[in-house]
């Protein structure tokens, strides 16, 4: 239903929008919609600020993003609007599906963890694409504001708090000359796999430094293929928590439609070892 | 005899770095392969909107001749760019980003009509990407 929602905004954009001036930017320089719903790669998120909007313009996008893993299955959709290339205002929600898992824990079979993330960034300095004289990157600020709907479940499973807010740092570089897009994003967070399973734990209960980075390849003006990790906190004694990685592929045959697919390699998930699995992601916007 | 391998070393490094660099030129197919880009460009860039206005009234023999040469200079091909600075040859325009990107959009266009190479054309968009300060001006 969400998806066919997308498609039909994304026939209905182009024509609507046309009258302003709107998609200035080139070809995927606004990057994709990353899980938590901001601008970004697949797993984290980038200092390029999302949409099409140049300097002059607003951008926006709306995303769904299905993650089925080998026990599990995370849904996340949302939008964001791009500012002037300036900020980015996003809003995501989640869906995790324990499947068998929920029943183990004594929650149920099936039980859904349900969470919002309102997101903000602001980009400080540099232009990832056009500055190809300096080494400078484009550098951005931002937050995720985290709010899980399952409190009391949360703190069952060794969690202190229900919600909490992610700040971190983006650095983000084209380098045209090779083909390559590089970032590297450093985050202060104390989320339990995203903040599904609550915030602060029994092992650990403090904020962390964690490091994000992605690394992609451009083969053509509308495709890129590309790797991503992410190192994450294991705050819970009960339920490890271990970095992520995926491989993805990006294509965007124009500037309204964008599609993600990857294979994530997300390690241990509540009791689950080894999960891994396919990641697809649409995007509409201008 | 020291002297002499050194400088053998330094000439040959000098010119494994020119063949390295001319590849790109040589991929766009010299001068005769750069005349039909900004051929094709020249129509791209009169069949948008946003550039149109830039590129109507000018001569355009003349400026696709300058814009061979500089592309040309650019892929560090056997030529000097005789024109205008950009700053000089944009002044006065009131250029913004979405323009300047959209240029950027026509050039691409008429590369892939061509069948430049994506590295190639990659080469030639990192260049023109270092000028936007001196370009857009709005």
């Amino acid at each position: 239903m969400k998806i066919i929602a997308l498609m039909a905004l994304s026939i209905i954009l182009p024509t609507s929008v046309n009258a302003l001036e709107t998609s200035g930017k080139l070809l995927l320089t606004g990057g994709v919609t990353q899980i938590e719903g901001s601008g970004g790669g697949g797993l984290t998120p980038w200092a390029l600020i999302g949409g099409y909007g140049t300097k002059d313009e607003i951008g926006a996008n709306a995303f769904y993003t299905n993650v089925t893993t080998t026990d599990f299955r995370l849904e996340s959709f949302g939008a964001l609007v791009g500012l002037f290339d300036r900020a980015e205002i996003s809003l995501a929600k989640q869906t995790f599906d324990t499947r068998d898992v929920g029943a183990i824990l004594g929650l149920r079979y099936g039980f859904r963890f349900r969470q919002d993330i309102f997101g903000l960034k602001i980009k400080v300095i540099g232009d990832a694409v056009l500055d190809q004289d300096s080494w400078l990157p484009q550098i951005a600020i931002g937050a995720q504001y985290k709010k899980n709907h399952n409190g009391n479940i949360v703190r069952l499973l060794g969690a202190t708090d229900e919600k909490g807010l992610d700040l971190y740092l983006s650095a983000t570089k084209v380098f045209l000359n090779q083909s390559i897009l590089a970032n590297v994003t450093v985050r202060r967070t104390r989320a339990n796999q995203l903040g599904i399973l609550g915030f602060g734990g029994d092992k650990n209960n403090g904020y962390k430094l964690q490091v994000e980075s992605s690394l992609a390849y451009l083969l053509l003006r509308n495709l890129a293929v590309g790797l991503e990790f992410r190192t994450k906190p294991d705050n819970l004694s009960t339920l490890n928590e271990e970095n992520w990685s995926d491989i993805f592929v990006a294509w965007a045959p124009t500037k309204n439609v964008s599609i993600t697919a990857a294979y994530t390699l997300l390690g241990n998930i509540a009791i689950r070892d080894n999960q891994e699995g396919l990641y697809t992601s649409l995007q509409v916007g201008f | 005899m020291f002297r002499t391998i050194l400088l053998t070393i330094a000439l040959s490094l000098s010119m494994n770095a020119n063949s390295a660099d001319l590849a790109a030129f040589q991929d766009f197919g010299e001068t005769p392969g750069l005349v039909k880009v900004v051929d094709d460009l020249m129509v791209n860039l009169l069949a948008n909107e946003k550039t149109r206005p830039f590129f109507e009234k000018v001569d355009h023999t003349a400026v696709k001749q300058k814009l061979v040469e500089q592309f040309c200079a650019q892929l560090e091909g056997p030529c000097i760019y005789t024109g205008q600075t950009m700053k000089r040859a944009h002044k006065g325009h009131e250029i913004d980003a979405a323009q300047f990107n959209a240029l950027v959009e026509a050039l691409q266009d008429s590369m892939n009509k061509n069948k430049i190479p994506q590295r190639a054309q990659n080469k030639l968009l990192a260049k023109l990407a270092s000028m936007h300060k001196d370009i857009i001006n709005k």
